[in-house]
């Protein structure tokens, strides 16, 4: 007699309690949306937050008088229209009638009164304040126009206004204290629960102005491990998520059912020099060192190839073709030949500092980096810190050489006056004065034909890649990863998740 | 003064030793809650906006005042607040801990349930192939990291069945058991297996010094049956190394499985340390640190009631 061999039907029994018990990940309401992202929001006061991950939280809960389309232009949101005075000196804002705070009260100029007064007061301790310092004082003619005095044209001011930081609050929350403690915005979804570093709930604002929004319900939840997050992506447990290192995203699109929106970003990958150190306060070694570095081979073999060379402006509107700036070509020669004249042709040792896993490239970035300028005689010696003791070094700029994701801005002129005017509240970390970029990027200021802007910032990239105080390498993607039931998201280059509000699931 | 009264009495020097070093030690590291929050953007505060925040975090005193403060409010039972959750430390603390003490509990089971009998059925066929294959077993086990055997699990479920513990939440056992073990059942194993490889190893051992005594000698040789020998016998004699590795690796567990709180997204006490520190929450650190301090204590304390119960000589010695 033969006996059958195959699997006990015990063990049959055990991993269907198993499956069972784990549960095959589909959703009981179809129209909730179940998202994943790896970091979480760090506090509700949006006018303080300034993490990604917070503001990815609360500009789907707050908005502002305007906000950036996936173009980059500047679109209404609480406001519907807006002018500045012929001198530039005032910038009027009318509001949309039928903006209104989830709890159904209407946004009115008072309300927008008392947000920018509690920005640009310092007790609030908002380090967005800096971007409207040029705010004079604000009139309310009626409930539904707010103008702006400015103390100088600030052209720059509008696309300011466009982020979450400058977000509209109740005037009554911000009376009462509860700013940061409750979530009270104008925005498509209002927050109905937040477990820190665990789970958040959205729903749908039914009064937001902008209409009735695709799904009634965001369901996040905060999965450290990407490679987690794209298993739970697999199986279904999630329709969408939000992804940062590039290993982890290029393997999205191999798997069935789910696509991947890459976006080039307007954040910019560098590598920071401190010009007031050693060799490199000399200016042919920083030069020497931007012609020896292969922009492309530290992005095809640190980033897999995810981004774009990039110049220092990142903004479309504004940056110049990276090849025809100075030495985006590498050049050993020559970078050898600018090493000798300044003196160093047996090279020099320095330290190159980058955060643990911010961004997820940086420890792949700082070898590439040691392996191309080890060619001019460069010894780096690599340091890599936790975030906060890193975030501690940039800012009192206690660094040879840093390398950084630094955050873009729509406009180049709030993006760099921080670090390279001489009154930037940044300067300590460029540790570099110059009187072309300072003049540059106040000319930028005030000016308001776009034409001539756009000269004005082609001068200065064209003159700070030849000083060099900073190597601009290339700009990342973002990467949202869907499941193919979910329909109508637009990315952005900031990385906005306000096209959430137009998803829908199929 | 009998054992218990004396480890008691312990009890708050070891506390205030380890809350005074946490205290300290924490503030050693560079940034504050406010680079924390704020990123390189804290260099856009102005002297005044930084104050106003220092004020806010509870950063504006000396450290020395800090300490004060905090410690007034732990005799008082206030550890303070957690400037994440905005909720009282020992609030979220308690949120956290089911799910840490949990799994714990459930992975000592599954490593007690394996590694025991293994260990035994190893010892009983010393240097055969049995013993052998345990061996091999047992030493994969142990080198293999959790993070490894983690992720392992997680890619070939979600790769090969489209199945997946719910991660990223918590449901309590009295809610929905079923949820709760669908939750738990993959972070307890891979845990547990690691924890099941060490016990396997000492229960070998240990029953194999515990073998060659002469009363297990003598227990042969007056006709008691092999079974009756070995589990009646020999076993609660091979145990104390067993409950002695438990208490130590339990200990452990209740402080928080940080790799495998992150790699499955549970919201237990490891993960919350975790983003504390990454967050400076140092109320939050100060007291969960605290909290876990005081669960290994009495943990330590259970095991060494245990040896009393497990082993007469001892029972004697103490009284």
């Amino acid at each position: 007699m033969v006996k059958q061999r195959g699997l006990n039907p015990l063990s049959g029994v055990a991993v269907a309690a198993l499956v069972g018990c784990l549960g095959l990940a589909g959703t009981a309401n179809a129209a909730a949306l179940h998202m994943a992202w790896s970091q979480d929001a760090t506090g509700l006061d949006p006018q303080k937050q300034t993490a990604f991950s917070s503001i990815r939280l609360l500009e789907l809960i707050y908005e502002p008088l305007v906000r950036l389309d996936d173009k980059l232009a500047v679109v209404p949101a609480v406001a519907k229209s807006w002018d500045f005075a012929p001198d530039g000196l005032s910038l009027t804002f009318h509001l949309d009638p039928k903006a209104a705070f989830s709890d159904g009260t209407l946004v009115t100029s008072a309300d927008v009164k008392a947000s920018f007064v509690r920005l640009l007061d310092e007790k609030t301790g908002a380090a967005a304040r800096s971007n409207y310092l040029s705010i004079a004082s604000i009139e309310t003619p009626d409930a539904q126009t707010v103008t702006f005095k400015l103390s100088q044209p600030d052209v720059p001011i509008l696309a300011a206004m466009a982020g979450v930081n400058a977000a509209i609050l109740p005037a009554s929350a911000i009376a009462d204290g509860s700013v940061g403690t409750k979530a009270l915005g104008s925005g498509p979804f209002e927050l109905k629960s937040w477990d820190p570093n665990a789970k958040e709930v959205l729903v749908a604002n039914p009064n937001w102005a902008g209409g009735k929004v695709g799904v009634d319900e965001i369901d996040i939840s905060v999965l450290p491990d990407e490679t987690a997050i794209l298993a739970a992506l697999r199986a279904g447990q999630i329709d969408m998520a939000l992804l940062n290192d590039p290993l982890v995203a290029t393997l999205v699109p191999g798997v069935a059912g789910l696509k991947l929106d890459r976006t080039p970003s307007i954040s910019y990958n560098v590598l920071q020099l401190n010009p007031s150190r050693g060799a490199m306060q000399d200016v042919k070694v920083r030069q020497a060192m931007s012609c020896a570095i292969d922009r492309k081979a530290v992005l095809d073999t640190a980033a897999l190839g995810e981004g774009q060379v990039t110049g220092p402006i990142t903004v479309p509107a504004y940056a110049t073709d990276p090849s025809t700036l100075f030495c985006y070509k590498p050049d050993l020669a020559m970078a050898k030949k600018l090493m000798a004249e300044a003196g160093f042709a047996n090279g020099f040792s320095a330290t190159v500092i980058a955060a643990t896993g911010e961004p997820a490239t940086a420890a792949a970035e700082a070898q590439v980096l040691q392996s191309q300028l080890a060619q001019i005689g460069i010894k780096l010696d690599i340091k890599m810190m936790e975030l906060n003791v890193y975030v501690d070094a940039w800012l009192k700029g206690d660094f040879d050489m840093a390398v950084a994701l630094n955050g873009g801005r729509p406009d180049p002129y709030t993006m760099y006056n921080r670090y390279w005017t001489k009154t930037g509240n940044l300067q300590k970390v460029a540790n570099y004065v110059d009187d072309t970029l300072d003049t540059d990027m106040n000319s930028a200021r005030v000016e308001t034909d776009p034409a001539k802007r756009k000269a004005i910032f082609a001068d200065f990239e064209k003159h700070i890649t030849e000083v060099s105080p900073w190597i601009w390498l290339f700009t990342p993607y973002t990467y949202v990863a869907e499941r193919s039931n979910v329909a109508g998201f637009v990315p952005t280059p900031t990385g906005t998740l306000f096209g959430l509000s137009a998803v829908t699931l199929k | 003064m009998n054992l218990l009264t004396r480890r008691l009495a312990t009890f708050p020097l070891v506390l205030i030793g380890v809350s005074s070093l946490v205290f300290f030690a924490i503030r050693l590291v560079p940034g504050d809650a406010i680079t924390a929050m704020l990123g390189t953007e804290a260099g856009l505060l102005t002297d005044a906006q930084r104050a106003a925040l220092q004020a806010y975090f509870g950063l504006d005193k000396p450290w020395i005042v800090q300490y004060g403060h905090w410690f007034w409010g732990l005799l008082r039972g206030d550890m303070g607040i957690s400037v994440t959750y905005g909720k009282p430390v020992l609030t979220v603390i308690l949120q956290r801990f089911p799910l840490t003490l949990e799994l714990a509990l459930l992975s000592m089971v599954i490593a007690l349930l394996i590694g025991v009998p293994a260990g035994v059925f190893a010892a009983t066929r010393n240097e055969r192939a049995a013993d052998l294959a345990v061996r091999i077993g047992a030493m994969i086990g142990q080198s293999t990291p959790s993070f490894v055997f983690g992720l392992l699990i997680i890619y070939v479920l979600s790769a090969g069945f489209g199945v997946l513990p719910v991660m990223g939440t918590f449901t309590p056992i009295w809610q929905d058991p079923l949820a709760n073990l669908g939750q738990l059942i993959l972070p307890a194993i891979t845990l547990g297996a690691a924890f099941a490889a060490s016990v396997t190893r000492i229960a070998r051992s240990a029953m194999l010094d515990v073998l060659g005594e002469d009363y297990v000698r003598t227990a042969r040789s007056r006709g008691a049956p092999a079974r009756t020998v070995i589990w009646r016998h020999a076993l609660p004699n091979a145990l104390i190394p067993v409950v002695t590795l438990s208490g130590i690796e339990f200990g452990y567990l209740l402080g928080g499985a940080v790799i495998v709180e992150q790699i499955f997204a549970l919201p237990g006490l490891g993960r919350m340390v975790l983003d504390a520190i990454l967050q400076r929450d140092y109320a939050l650190v100060q007291g969960a640190v605290l909290f876990v301090a005081f669960n290994f204590m009495i943990v330590n304390l259970l095991v060494d009631l245990a040896y009393f119960w497990l082993d007469p000589r001892i029972r004697a010695g103490g009284q």
